[in-house]
């Protein structure tokens, strides 16, 4: 008599993966032992995330400061009016609705803000840091951590019909900052703001990132592509630029004069634009537990205000003022910077 | 001159600095990587680069997005 796995078994649900010459059983057993932090839990991260636990990476760390809205439903693939109408936090509904599809692996949810503060916490001990941010500054911040404690890291990112995606290995691949010196400044690029963003080429970057993500966590280096990955879905463009050896910069700030400036907080705002929102968001001074009961004692008189667990929401006309726990805010209606300091200076206070 | 640029041939009238290149192009060059002949272009080179005829060039826009 021969033994059939159980229908649930890994074994079955891996076994179209484990065919792939790619991955096989050796590949599919480092999967399982691997953890992953993926870095954003918008549209990119939806796809990073469904991808990465249906394949049965072993641990994900989901990092997100935002909660779900209506707008994000178009491209982010884990959320639904449900969630929007609930203003769950993005983290935290991705962690419920992949922890059903599979329950045999790891999902923490970690609904925060990542900065130079908490990126030693919640970026410490994984083998891959996925990029799925929407902002300039937290990849900088990412970028300085994964060469500064040696941690592969996968950036990706996309506006209107076209997007990017480069695999950083510290000591061998050029890193960000050898492309990137710095953050451009505000205002200077196109956004989720300016010029929308396809579903679709969200789906097109993330997929390449993933794919990525595989080869390294399978214990594939050789199969990485080499250089940045440049695609156009409305145009049906491919671009590749090779970054050999020689494209490492020696002076580079990052990983040729180890000076990790933004790991050490010393470039860091305290208020960022949101992409694809009229929002900005706020950052205390100082850390600290928001009482959001007393909170919503003291806007209620002022306009509407509404809270879960996780947040509260005041309608201060003509803002929507959104406060988390840990004493963030994000100030829609506004995508001045300065704006923003001053309603929540007004508001909510240091 | 004669560039291909993102895999399309294009002419150029007279000699060409790659900073003039991306103007014409209405490229900033603060948010653009630059491959030559498969060689990445270091960003604070860009204003000794004498761009040569056949030269072959990508130019890969950085977003923010995602």
């Amino acid at each position: 008599m021969v033994d059939h796995p159980a229908a649930d078994s890994d074994e079955i649900r891996y076994s179209r993966q484990v065919l792939f010459e790619g991955i096989g059983k050796e590949g599919q057993q480092r999967l399982g032992v691997a953890r992953v932090a993926i870095v954003g839990c918008g549209a990119l991260g939806c796809f990073h995330a469904t991808l990465l636990a249906r394949a049965g990476v072993g641990r994900l760390r989901l990092i997100d400061r935002d909660f779900v809205e209506f707008s994000n439903l178009q491209r982010q693939i884990l959320f639904d009016e449900e969630d929007a109408r609930q203003i769950l936090p993005k983290a935290g509904a991705a962690q419920q609705k992949l922890q059903r599809v599979n329950s045999r692996i790891r999902i923490d949810a970690e609904i925060e803000d990542l900065n130079s503060g908490n990126a030693h916490r919640l970026l410490s001990d994984v083998d891959l840091i996925l990029d799925g941010s929407d902002n300039f500054e937290v990849r900088l911040l990412v970028n300085d951590f994964a060469v500064a404690r040696n941690v592969p890291w996968i950036y990706g990112a996309c506006v209107g019909s076209y997007g990017l995606t480069f695999t950083i290995i510290p000591g061998e691949t050029p890193c960000l900052r050898c492309l990137f010196e710095s953050a451009p400044p505000p205002g200077t690029m196109p956004t989720c703001d300016t010029a929308g963003v396809l579903g679709s080429i969200v789906s097109v970057i993330s997929g390449l990132q993933t794919a990525e993500a595989l080869k390294l966590l399978a214990g594939r280096r050789e199969a990485l592509n080499p250089g940045l990955q440049a695609v156009d879905v409305w145009e049906g463009r491919l671009q590749t630029v090779s970054l050999g050896p020689g494209s490492r910069r020696s002076d580079c700030p990052a990983c040729g004069r180890r000076e990790f400036e933004h790991l050490e907080g010393r470039v860091e705002s305290n208020a960022v634009m949101l992409c694809g929102r009229d929002s900005v968001q706020v950052r205390p001074l100082s850390a600290g537990k928001v009482d959001l009961e007393r909170l919503e004692k003291k806007l209620a008189p002022l306009g509407g205000v509404e809270r879960n667990r996780y947040l509260l929401r005041a309608r201060i006309e003509p803002y929507l003022i959104t406060v988390f726990t840990d004493g963030r805010a994000i100030i829609t209606g506004t995508r001045d910077e300065g704006v923003a300091r001053s309603v929540y200076a007004r508001y909510i206070g240091h | 001159m004669r560039l291909k640029i993102n895999g399309a041939v294009r002419q150029f009238p007279g000699d060409l600095m790659l900073p003039a290149l991306l103007e014409k192009l209405q490229l900033p060059a603060a948010r653009v990587a630059v491959e030559r002949n498969r060689t990445l272009v270091h960003r604070d080179k860009y204003s000794s680069v004498r761009l040569e005829d056949d030269d072959e060039l990508e130019i890969v826009q950085l977003v923010g997005g995602g």
